[in-house]
C-alpha cells in the first residue's frame, strides 16, 4: 500500500533518522513516516524530493519483511538532486512519493534455483529481494548472489554480503574490476563469476541490475548457460517526472518504466533493449 | 586409483577431449602446488608451461609505470593459466602469482608444440579451446576497460 493513494502526485515529507556513507559518492538514507507504516514490494521505487532543489526516483532498498515505517533508500551522487541529498542530514524533511513500479519475481522463484547477477549501485534496488529471500529461505532451491564492484572501497554493504554469505545460506561472490595488492578476492567483470557458479540453468530464475551495458553482457552469459529470457528479469531506468504514466518521461518502447517497470521480464523487452534513444 | 590422465579428463577446459589425445597430453603433464602469494610466473620470463587450475585462486598482475602490482584478472578451479607458450617468442606477457593454496596441472609447452607438430587433431582441438578462452577474456577485458561502474559526474569533470 501507498503512502498517498489517493493522490500519488502529492509528496509525504519524512524526517531523516540517520546517513549512513556507503562509498565515496554513495549513502544510505533512513527515513522515518509519519505514522510508522510503509509497506512496499522489493524491486519499487519512491520519488524523493529535497524541497526547493528537484524529486528523482530511487528505489527502495530496506527489508520489506519489516514494514514498521523504517524506509531506506541507497543513493549515488550523480547530480544536482543527489548531490543536494547526500549533504542532508539527520533531522532534515525530504519528500516521499510512492512505491510505484513492478516487483522482483519472488513469488515466481518460488521452488526454484534465484541467480542474482548485479553491478554497482544496483545492488541496492535487489537489497530487499534478498531480505525476502533470506525470510523464506527454504521456500527456494539454491540462491547465488554474483556483485561486481568498480574497486574493493566501492563495495556496497559490506558487512551484510558477508553475512549473507555466512550464515544465510547464500552464495556471494563479489569480484571487483580493479585491484592492488591487499584484496584477496575476485578480479574481473562480473559476467566472468556466471559461468563458474553453480546453479541449475534448467529451473533457475535471474534477477538483474545495473548498468545497461553490463546487463546486456550479462544476459548474453545467463543465456549461454541455459536460462532463457522468460526467466530473466531486469530492473531498467530512465528519466522520470510523475512516476504514474502521465508525462511520458519514462518512455521505453511502446512501455512506461514507471509503471510497467522498473523491473521486466526480459523477453517482454527484448526487441528494443539495447537500442538507442527507446 | 586417479590418475593424472583421469583427473585431466574431469577438468572443464578438457571437457568431451578424445580418450587418445589426452593421453598424449597427460605425457606432457605434471601435478604442482602453490603456496599463497608464490609467484607461477613473471612477465618476460620463458613460457613453457599452461597450468590447469584444479583448486585455489591465481591472479594476473600487471606492473603500473609506478611498478605497482595491479591484478587484472583472476582465475580459480576449472579454468587456465597461460597461452604465451603457444605463441613466439614464447615468453609470458603477466605475472601470475597464486593468491590462495592452489593446485594445478602444469602442461609441459614445449613437449606439446612438438606432439602438436606431429598430431595436427590434436593441435586443433588444442587451438579451438585456448582461442575460446582468448576470446573470452578478450570480451571480459574491454568491458573492464569500459568502466561500467564510474561516476558520469566524474567523467563529465574530466
Ligand atoms: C526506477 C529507478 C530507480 C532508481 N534507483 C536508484 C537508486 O536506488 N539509487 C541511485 O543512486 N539512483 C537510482 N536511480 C537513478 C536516479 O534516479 C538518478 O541518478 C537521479 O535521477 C539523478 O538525478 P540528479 O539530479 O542527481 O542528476 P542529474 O542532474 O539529473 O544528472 C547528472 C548527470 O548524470 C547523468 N545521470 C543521471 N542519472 C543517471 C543514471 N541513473 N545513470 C547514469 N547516469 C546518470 C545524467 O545524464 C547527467 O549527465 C533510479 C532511477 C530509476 C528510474
Ligand atoms: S514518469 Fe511520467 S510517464 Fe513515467
Amino acid at each position: 500500500m501507498s503512502i498517498s493513494t489517493e493522490n500519488p502526485m502529492l509528496t509525504t515529507p519524512f524526517r531523516i533518522k540517520g546517513v549512513r556513507k556507503e562509498t565515496h559518492d554513495t549513502f544510505t538514507l533512513e527515513l522515518e513516516s509519519q505514522n510508522g507504516k510503509f509497506s512496499f514490494e522489493p524491486g519499487q521505487f519512491n520519488m524523493l524530493y529535497v524541497y526547493g532543489i528537484g524529486e528523482v526516483p530511487i528505489s527502495i532498498s530496506s527489508d520489506p519483511t519489516k514494514p514498521d515505517g523504517r524506509l531506506t533508500h541507497t543513493a549515488r551522487e550523480v547530480g544536482v538532486v543527489t548531490k543536494a541529498m547526500k549533504q542532508m542530514r539527520t533531522g532534515d524533511t525530504l519528500g516521499v512519493r510512492g512505491p510505484f513500479g513492478t516487483r522482483w519475481p519472488l513469488e515466481e522463484a518460488v521452488g526454484r534455483d534465484v541467480v542474482i547477477v548485479t553491478g554497482g549501485i544496483g545492488l541496492a534496488p535487489l537489497r530487499p529481494a534478498l531480505y525476502q529471500l533470506i525470510a523464506k529461505r527454504n521456500q527456494y532451491r539454491k540462491v547465488v548472489l554474483l556483485y561486481g564492484a568498480r574497486t574493493p572501497d566501492e563495495i556496497l554493504y559490506q558487512k551484510e554480503l558477508q553475512k549473507w554469505g555466512g550464515e544465510f545460506d547464500l552464495e556471494v561472490h563479489v569480484t571487483v574490476d580493479r585491484a592492488t595488492g591487499a584484496w584477496r578476492g575476485n578480479v574481473g567483470v562480473v559476467t566472468t563469476l556466471i559461468s563458474r557458479a553453480l546453479f541449475d540453468p534448467s529451473n533457475a530464475i535471474a534477477m538483474v541490475c545495473g548498468p545497461e551495458i553490463m546487463m546486456r553482457y550479462t544476459i548474453q552469459e545467463l543465456g549461454k548457460r541455459g536460462i532463457s529470457n522468460e526467466r530473466i528479469y531486469v530492473s531498467m531506468e530512465r528519466n522520470m517526472k510523475c512516476a504514474i504514466g502521465f508525462c511520458g518521461h519514462c518512455q521505453f518502447g511502446p512501455m512506461f518504466v514507471c509503471q510497467d517497470g522498473p523491473v521486466f521480464q526480459f523477453n517482454q523487452i527484448a526487441p528494443f533493449f539495447g537500442k538507442q534513444e527507446v | 586409483m586417479e590418475t593424472l590422465e583421469t583427473i585431466m579428463a574431469k577438468h572443464d577446459f578438457l571437457s568431451r577431449m578424445k580418450k587418445p589425445h589426452l593421453k598424449i597430453l597427460s605425457g606432457c603433464a605434471s601435478n604442482v602446488v602453490f603456496k599463497p602469494d608464490q609467484y607461477i610466473f613473471h612477465e618476460g620470463e620463458r613460457a613453457d608451461r599452461f597450468y590447469l587450475i584444479r583448486a585455489g585462486k591465481v591472479a594476473i598482475e600487471i606492473r603500473s609505470p609506478e611498478k605497482d602490482s595491479i591484478t587484472i584478472d583472476t582465475v580459480g578451479q576449472g579454468e587456465v593459466i597461460g597461452w604465451s607458450w603457444l605463441v613466439p617468442p614464447y615468453r609470458w606477457h603477466f605475472d601470475a602469482r597464486a593468491v590462495e593454496l592452489t593446485r594445478a596441472i602444469a602442461l609441459d609447452g614445449r613437449c606439446l608444440r612438438t606432439k602438436c607438430e606431429r598430431d595436427h587433431d590434436l593441435g586443433y582441438e588444442l587451438l579451438k579451446r585456448f582461442t575460446n578462452v582468448v576470446v573470452q577474456r578478450l570480451s571480459a577485458t574491454r568491458l573492464q576497460l569500459l568502466d561500467l561502474y564510474g561516476n558520469p559526474l566524474k567523467r563529465s569533470k574530466k
